[in-house]
């Protein structure tokens, strides 16, 4: 199981690393989804996987006596799912409307000389 | 010692985003409300400012959860320093902009995300617990694109894709950079990793993760390699924005740099080395970068990539000496940056524009503001009663005693480039005779005398607060002081977090 997260999440950053150096602007996003996935993962893998044990103490005792699922990482990974979900809509709609603007797709477009204005 | 007020500044802010919220595309109602809730904001500052100052550092563990379990907000000198400068600076820019934005902007609700922007810079300075950092990072980052795009002209969009892609990429170094301290340590909070980073036996991986930390808090601060965003986008938003953004934002990046290398990663010979040259090619690429602008706001985006090394500098020397040198810069650029992109917005309004080609005359047509913007000038350059001298000669004389003269040469061609390019747009702006072939549109005559007032004072209460730096530097030093002091022997913040159990 674990052997196969790390080949997904090697799989994903450098699939995200791929793209982000592409210059295209669509490529750009996926590149940076990815990238979050990956690192999404990471956390997840760093959080040392283990199945079926729970963080419950037993009522017998006061601390954990064996090795348990901590739950931090998925914490962590719940909260960074949303706010990635947050940019990634915002740069969604930021790149539609440049692509209208500008009319391109391509990332060496964007330089439009100085247009004054407040 | 538990103290709860440390939210103070935060919950401020909040609330008056909400209000504001409430009042959507009122927006008069909404620049009062702005204006009353920085100087709220500002009050509680100073008030925190004194009692951390009195008492040493507080904290507060959020829901009652202790220490290392919990997230914990910490307020020691640094944060509440920043803190203090930053609702200065807020409440500079909020007097500022009510007069100084088009009300296009202001009814797509320019106020609330000023003001959640503002709340994510104090959250990151106060708390004390790494992930907590980076989702104040987040709140940062996402208010400050909104802030960027208002009003959707074309270069501002274009410019907010490059900030944007840049900015996402540096949050997702610094996460990745958690999940594998967090792996490695199996902690959050930042005084407990201090203490457990220690105890991990392979010094190799603790190296990697901090690259990911110096390449995180490295693309938002603007250094080197990773710097050619701010130029290319700074110069798009409103002056009050960039203003906003110029002085506090790049600094976020400086803080963490501080704060993590002093307390989680303290540089070894590598880092040490790493930072410094990209200090020196920061000061350097800044410096010739700002030879050649002729807008008068691009060159400042590149002023701020060139002083930004003078602090990276500071902190690859890693001494006590280089470190109140650091901070002080800190202290005086968060001051002098916004103030400059405030001075750039009150240009823009004498003159019609910012190519400096065009302007001309103004010290003929307004010789009290020009004065006034003189002195920010001359705090910017470091002449030596005020404010920019002060922190360069601890630079100078820790950089000395290690032998760092790649970093001295540095410092001396930033400072003199600064010096040239700032004689220079002095010369062309308000000397010169202005160009006769184009006729440009004053926008300040013809506005009523209360909206000139109001646009002046900003720069004016700037500008006193870097006088009173400069002139006033010897309260300056003893608070720096005590901030190096901190920050090299980090057992008194340590203490203050895990040594307070509440039970």
């Amino acid at each position: 199981m674990e052997l196969l997260l790390i080949l997904i999440l090697g799989l994903l950053f450098a699939g995200g690393v791929y793209l982000i150096l592409r210059r295209s602007m669509v490529k750009l996003l996926l590149g940076i989804i990815l990238w979050g996935n990956g690192a999404n993962i990471l956390i997840f893998v760093l959080g040392k996987i283990t199945k079926g044990s729970p963080p419950v103490i037993d009522e017998a005792y006061k601390v954990f006596q064996d090795i348990y699922a901590d739950p931090i990482p998925q914490a962590l990974i719940l909260t960074a799912i949303v706010i990635s979900f947050g940019l990634t809509s915002f740069a969604i709609v930021l790149l539609k409307r440049v692509y209208a603007l500008v009319d391109s797709d391509d990332l060496d477009d964007l330089n439009t000389p100085e247009e004054e204005d407040i | 010692m538990i103290d709860n007020h440390i939210l103070a500044p935060i919950l401020v802010q909040l609330f008056t985003a909400i209000i504001q919220l409430a009042f959507w595309r009122k927006t008069l109602t909404q620049r009062y409300l702005s204006v009353g809730g920085s100087l709220i904001g500002l009050m509680v500052a100073f008030r925190l400012f004194g009692r951390v100052h009195e008492s040493g550092i507080l904290t507060m563990n959020a829901a009652n959860w202790d220490a290392p379990f919990g997230i914990v907000f910490v307020a020691d000198l640094l944060s509440v320093t920043l803190v203090l400068l930053t609702s200065i600076a807020c409440f500079a820019v909020s007097i500022f902009s009510s007069v100084g934005l088009s009300r296009q902007r202001m009814l797509y609700g320019y106020f609330p995300i000023f003001h959640f922007l503002i709340m994510g810079l104090h959250g990151a300075f106060l708390t004390g617990d790494i992930f907590n950092l980076y989702v104040f990072f987040e709140v940062i980052i996402i208010s400050s694109f909104v802030l960027m795009t208002l009003g959707g002209r074309k270069a501002q969009l274009e410019g907010a894709v490059k900030y944007m892609a840049m900015n996402i990429l540096a949050s997702m170094f610094f996460l990745t950079g958690i999940g594998i301290l967090y792996g490695i340590t199996g902690s959050l909070n930042m005084a407990d990793l201090s203490i457990r980073i220690q105890e991990v036996q392979n010094t190799a991986l603790v190296g990697i993760t901090a690259c990911f930390f110096i390449i995180g808090f490295g693309i938002k601060s603007a250094v080197f390699p990773l710097y050619y965003w701010l130029p290319s986008s700074y110069h798009t938003p409103p002056s009050a924005v960039a203003a906003t953004f110029g002085g506090l934002l790049t600094k976020v990046g400086i803080y963490a740099m501080l704060r993590v290398f002093s307390l989680i990663f303290v540089p070894d010979e590598f880092t040490r080395t790493l930072l410094m040259v990209i200090a020196v090619l920061t000061i350097l690429t800044g410096a010739f970068g700002a030879l050649i602008k002729t807008n008068i706001r691009r060159l400042f985006s590149y002023l701020i990539v060139c002083h930004i090394g003078f602090m990276v500098g500071g902190i690859a020397m890693f001494s006590k000496v280089a470190l109140m040198g650091a901070v002080f810069y800190l202290i005086h650029d968060i001051m002098v940056k916004t103030n400059m992109f405030l001075v750039a917005g009150v240009i823009r309004q004498l003159g019609g524009t910012m190519d400096m080609n065009k302007l001309g005359g103004l010290y003929r047509d307004y010789p009290k503001i020009s004065l006034l913007i003189a002195l920010v000038l001359f705090s910017l350059v470091g002449i030596p009663p005020l404010s920019g001298f002060w922190p360069k000669i601890f630079l100078f004389q820790e950089a000395f005693n290690q032998h760092q003269y790649f970093y001295v040469a540095a410092l001396i061609i930033g400072s003199f480039v600064t010096l040239y390019v700032i004689a220079n747009m002095w010369a062309q702006v308000f000397w010169k005779n202005p160009p006769a072939s184009e006729e440009l549109e004053n926008r300040f005559a013809p506005m009523p005398p209360y909206k000139k007032i109001l646009m002046v004072l900003p720069i004016g209460l700037m500008t006193l607060v870097t006088l009173y730096i400069g002139l006033n530097a010897e309260a300056i030093v003893n608070v720096t002081d005590i901030i190096s002091t901190q920050l090299m022997d980090p057992s008194a913040y340590i203490d203050a977090v895990l040594g307070n159990k509440t039970d």
